[in-house]
């Protein structure tokens, strides 16, 4: 398979979070501010690449029956160095994703890109799939996350895009947005337009 | 001292911040698992047991092995394994997973085939190493640990089993094409969590949330309602 091809597999026609319904537990969590969910997305590509590739490399010599354990050493590793390279340079936002960045390991689509295309692939096409597949997870979060920073917070990156002139018009912020359930309605809208608009029906 | 903050601690982690509902986790087997009522209750069940089980396993070994100064009594008081949490972690869930699969199929073959089948599934459930990881943040005792491992379980098993019934029902009623499936168990988990924001009000014990995050979130929700409450009566 092309690399494009796998790119455009990953990222639209089986978009993991609306089609395979994987990794919605952090996709939710982290997206009240733009930033944060950028940053989830970007680390969830490094780790699924580089995991990727490793188990890749790794996949004739790891015996069948405990190939569970052994990705998950593998993506664990890839977390913990993560955690520590946010936490040394970007501490806030490693603050504001607190748990979340620990989660990135049971993060279903880790495991599943590990078990469905690492350990039957070569590296390089299994690095393309973590990328493809870490982009796609990537643009859903930025998407959620945009919304609910505009219509909650009244701005983008923490910069104020609301002119206040439409505070002073009776315009306020939604509450409502920032708050857990909205997050689940709008992946659900979101899932409804993609599919709409005619992706594959990876679902069941 | 039994204190009250305990059954705080339990009654806010079932319902204030359940930890499907306001914090997202478990979800991949939450969606997956709950098309049918039994089966949710086995997965339910199987969660809160596995949770009772290793969250205070994994608070001893985070408590006596990793913590800075932690090795001291072996007489080495300057390693601070900190960075190993995650595998640990980690590793202790898979472990105890594929014990207490091995344990069940031995002794109670009956609980293996209504359990079994869930067990492999719960190793990579979010909802387990959340917990973990949230008594590591919060800075719980042993006795914390436990109580609220078992509210986690019995929060994400109340919500399995409530959206299972929901979505028994759905299969009856008529979803616009391209809603069905995933995106209306989304938005009806949405409604679910609504409902589960009514307990925000519960405050047994006085004492800020533990999460700022969601401190500020229903802040902000406060504030949403005392600006509509202006606008009314204004």
């Amino acid at each position: 398979m092309s690399i494009s091809k796998i790119m455009k597999k990953s990222i639209w026609t089986s978009n993991p979070i609306a089609f395979q319904v994987l990794g919605v537990c952090s996709a939710l969590a982290v997206t009240v501010q733009l930033k944060s969910g950028l940053v989830m997305g970007l680390a969830l590509t490094f780790v699924v690449s580089g995991s990727n590739v490793i188990l890749s490399i790794m996949r004739h010599y790891i015996p069948h029956r405990i190939r569970i354990i052994v990705e998950l050493a593998v993506i664990s590793s890839f977390v913990s160095v993560l955690d520590l390279f946010l936490q040394a340079y970007f501490f806030d936002i490693s603050k504001t994703l607190s748990v979340f960045v620990g989660l990135i390991i049971t993060n279903c689509i880790v495991m599943g890109r590990a078990e469905a295309f690492a350990l039957a692939n070569d590296p390089i096409p299994s690095f393309w799939d973590g990328i493809g597949n870490g982009t796609g997870y990537a643009l859903v979060l930025i998407a959620i996350a945009s919304f609910r920073e505009i219509f909650g917070s009244g701005s983008l990156f923490e910069i104020q895009i609301i002119p206040e002139s439409f505070y002073d018009m009776g315009y306020s912020n939604n509450g409502l947005v920032l708050l857990p359930p909205s997050a689940f309605i709008l992946l659900g809208l979101i899932i409804w337009s993609l599919k709409t608009l005619g992706g594959a029906q990876g679902e069941e | 001292m039994f204190d009250l903050n305990l059954i705080s601690i339990f009654i806010s982690s079932i319902f204030i911040e359940n930890i499907l509902l306001a914090y997202f986790l478990g979800m991949c087997s939450f969606l997956a698992v709950s098309k049918r009522v039994d089966t949710a209750m086995g997965l339910g069940q199987a969660v809160v047991f596995v949770l009772v089980l290793t969250a205070p396993i994994n608070w001893i070994i985070n408590q006596y092995l990793l913590l800075p100064g932690a090795l001291a009594f072996i007489g080495l008081p300057n390693v601070d394994l900190q960075f190993l949490q995650f595998i640990t972690f980690i590793s202790v869930i898979a472990a105890v997973v594929q014990l207490v699969e091995m344990i069940i199929e031995k002794f109670s073959p009956s609980l293996y085939m209504s359990l079994g089948i869930f067990l492999p599934l719960i190793a990579v459930n979010c909802a387990i190493l959340g917990v973990s990881l949230f008594m590591v943040e919060r800075e719980y005792s042993l006795i914390e640990t436990i109580v609220y491992s078992a509210g986690s379980g019995i929060g994400w098993w109340l919500a399995i089993v409530a959206m299972a019934s929901i979505r028994e029902k759905i299969t009856y009623s008529n979803v616009p094409e391209g809603l069905e499936g995933l995106g209306i168990t989304m938005i009806t988990t949405g409604l679910m969590s609504i409902g589960f924001m009514c307990f925000a009000g519960i405050n047994l014990v006085n004492e800020e949330s533990d999460n700022p995050a969601l401190y500020d979130e229903e802040k902000n929700s406060i504030d949403f309602m005392e600006q509509n409450n202006d606008n009314i009566y204004s």
